[in-house]
């Protein structure tokens, strides 16, 4: 178990390694410097402010300025907003894209494993295909829709929450909702067909023929295997919920790290886009091994050495 | 079951091609999605022919309209057509769809076949890229590649869509390809001296049709999707062009006032992801029982 953590630790180094590079190739092709928004920059102020910030040294010098930055976790100023750096404003906007995304992810669990188990327990009924129609409803509605459509009828129709910001409580409910019914949806079908495998097998009908109550044969002996898919795809959700939180938190102005990575991109602020591209791939890499290991926990076939 | 053993043993005298055509026909929900998005998209294209109105002559004096008997899904603030630009942006977000997916399709079969039939050290290094980049949601890795390409252009934008939509083609290409490496007739192939390149492309191609179809279904309303929230991050096609993405975005800034301009675009992008994930669906069905399930 531990060896496998480790492994997986050690595999992520050239990942993230390869990624930086890439990231820093990418940027460095591209047309155009930081500073080229400012037009009033005279050749001197100009030429101070690349000295400043090391853009003046030859290319592979600033990589490997760079990488040896990384290391040591520091991601280097940012151009935009003078005088905070890459890590400041990552520790000012993560929070929020982590509260953010933990409520959606929350969402999605609770509206969809219960959805999806009572779409399998009605299989061939009315009810499994209303519920399954709904489900393929919330799919197709991508966020930069349900969004405004949400605000469209809670917040211009009905009043009832603030169109944008995160102060108040209820700031969070139709960001977290946008954000969260698209898996909820999904996870719903994939609930739906674990449920439906899962009831087929032989241990289920021994459950059953022992007398034990028909709930009881759902939720314990039936769920822990028809939600290893569902586990499976928290992964994959969890990159997907990264970038929907862009969508999301440009919509309703939700100061979080997703509206700084999307600005950082229009202003062309490559230590900003470089930093936040290397924390979302540890962040995934991260999360990716959280979820291999809760599979490991839940299926002791899959623990291998 | 003689009924059965009859229509298996019709299906097999048929080419791969045509059987899977056969059984597409004979689905039904690929069938309905596959009708509505050919709809669809004859509307976008032929739509803005026969409508006497132009998607960019701006009129200030008329301004926003709701839907009326003359503009049916009314007008933007400048005095523009909605349904109109609802279907220029259709033609564009679709033909990106197609483009991309197309440079999607390209890549990832070829290399996913080499990686697949070549084996060994290069198919776990050429695998390990993949790896990589999958490491990253698709979103960032455009975003970033829209950085480096400035002003928005459309043609470099797909490229952008189809060079990182390659990804899971190329995972499953490969599957496939180390599967049919094993198997008699490739191994009759190269004892009778047929070249490498020729045993890929006659051999090996023909076999990939089923899965290849069904995942090109299923990736062109991901790179419809994808290409709608470059744009809606206003990181995509740029102004006066319009895709349904800045559509969208344009509408939701306004949809207090002017909620129509939201609501058509919507809906046409809606119901184009929807009909395509249909058809894909019901591919998956008909092309690979497996998967039937989910």
């Amino acid at each position: 178990m531990l060896s496998h953590i480790a492994r997986r630790l050690l595999q992520a180094i050239p990942t993230l390694w390869l990624i930086a590079t890439l990231t820093f190739v990418l940027l460095h092709l591209a047309p155009g410097g930081p500073f080229d928004s400012e037009k009033s920059l005279s050749p001197e102020a100009r030429a101070n402010l690349e000295a400043h910030y090391g853009l003046d040294l030859p290319l592979h010098q600033q990589y490997f300025v760079y990488l040896k930055n990384i290391i040591r976790g520091d991601l280097g100023p940012c151009y935009t907003f003078t005088g905070w750096s890459v890590d400041e404003i990552i520790a000012q906007s993560f929070p929020v894209s982590l509260e953010l995304g933990a409520l959606s992810l929350l969402i999605a669990l609770g509206f969809g494993i219960p959805l999806g188990i009572t779409a399998a327990l009605r299989h061939g009924k009315p009810t499994e295909t209303a519920l399954m129609g709904v489900a393929m409803v919330g799919i197709c509605l991508p966020t930069f829709v349900l969004g405004p459509i949400l605000l469209l009828v809670f917040s211009s129709g009905l009043g009832w929450f603030n169109p944008l910001g995160w102060s108040v409580p209820g700031d969070r409910v139709l960001p977290s909702l946008t954000l969260g019914l698209f898996y909820g949806a999904y996870i719903a079908r994939l609930t739906r067909s674990g449920m439906l495998d899962t009831l087929q097998n032989d241990y289920i009908r021994t459950a059953r023929a022992k007398g034990l109550r028909e709930g009881l044969v759902v939720l314990r002996h039936g769920l822990r295997n028809a939600l290893y898919p569902v586990v499976a795809y928290l992964g994959p959700a969890v990159a997907g919920l990264i970038s929907g939180s862009f969508i999301v938190e440009t919509i309703f102005f939700i100061p979080g790290l997703g509206m700084f990575f999307v600005n950082s991109a229009f202003n062309r602020d490559y230590t900003l886009v470089m930093g936040t591209v290397l924390f979302y791939a540890v962040l995934i890499i991260f999360f990716n091994l959280l979820v291999d290991l809760v599979q490991m926990w839940m299926n002791p076939r899959t623990r291998h050495d | 079951m003689t009924k059965e053993k009859r229509e298996q043993a019709a299906s097999t005298a048929h080419s791969l091609g045509s059987d899977a055509w056969e059984r597409l026909r004979n689905n039904r929900m690929a069938k309905i999605g596959g009708l509505f998005f050919t709809a669809i998209t004859l509307l976008c294209l032929l739509g803005p022919l026969v409508i006497p109105h132009s998607y960019e002559t701006t009129d200030l004096a008329y301004g926003a309209q709701p839907p009326n008997a003359v503009h049916w899904f009314g007008t933007d603030d400048l005095g523009r057509d909605v349904l109109v630009r609802t279907l220029i942006g259709g033609r564009i977000s679709i033909g990106v769809g197609f483009a991309a997916t197309l440079v999607a399709l390209i890549i990832g079969v070829t290399y996913g076949m080499i990686a697949g039939y070549r084996g060994g050290r290069t198919e776990s290094l050429m695998m390990r890229f993949v790896d990589t980049l999958y490491a990253l949601p698709f979103t960032i890795i455009v975003i970033l590649l829209t950085v480096l390409i400035e002003g928005g252009n459309i043609f470099l934008i797909f490229m952008a869509i189809g060079a990182v939509e390659w990804l899971t083609m190329a995972r499953i290409v490969r599957g496939q390809t180390k599967a049919l490496r094993k198997l008699n007739f490739i191994d009759a192939a190269r004892v009778n001296g047929v070249g490498y390149l020729r045993i890929l492309w006659r051999h090996i191609l023909p076999n990939l049709i089923g899965p290849v179809i069904v995942y090109t279904t299923l990736t062109i309303p991901a790179v419809i999707l994808l290409e709608s929230v470059i744009s809606f991050l206003g990181l995509g096609v740029q102004p006066p062009m319009s895709s349904w993405g800045t559509l969208i975005h344009s509408g939701s800034l306004k949809i207090d006032v002017y909620p129509w301009q939201l609501i058509f675009p919507a809906l046409f992008f809606s119901l184009t992801i929807f009909s395509l994930n249909f058809m894909g669906d019901g591919l998956r069905d008909a092309l690979d029982p497996k998967d039937a399930q989910s």
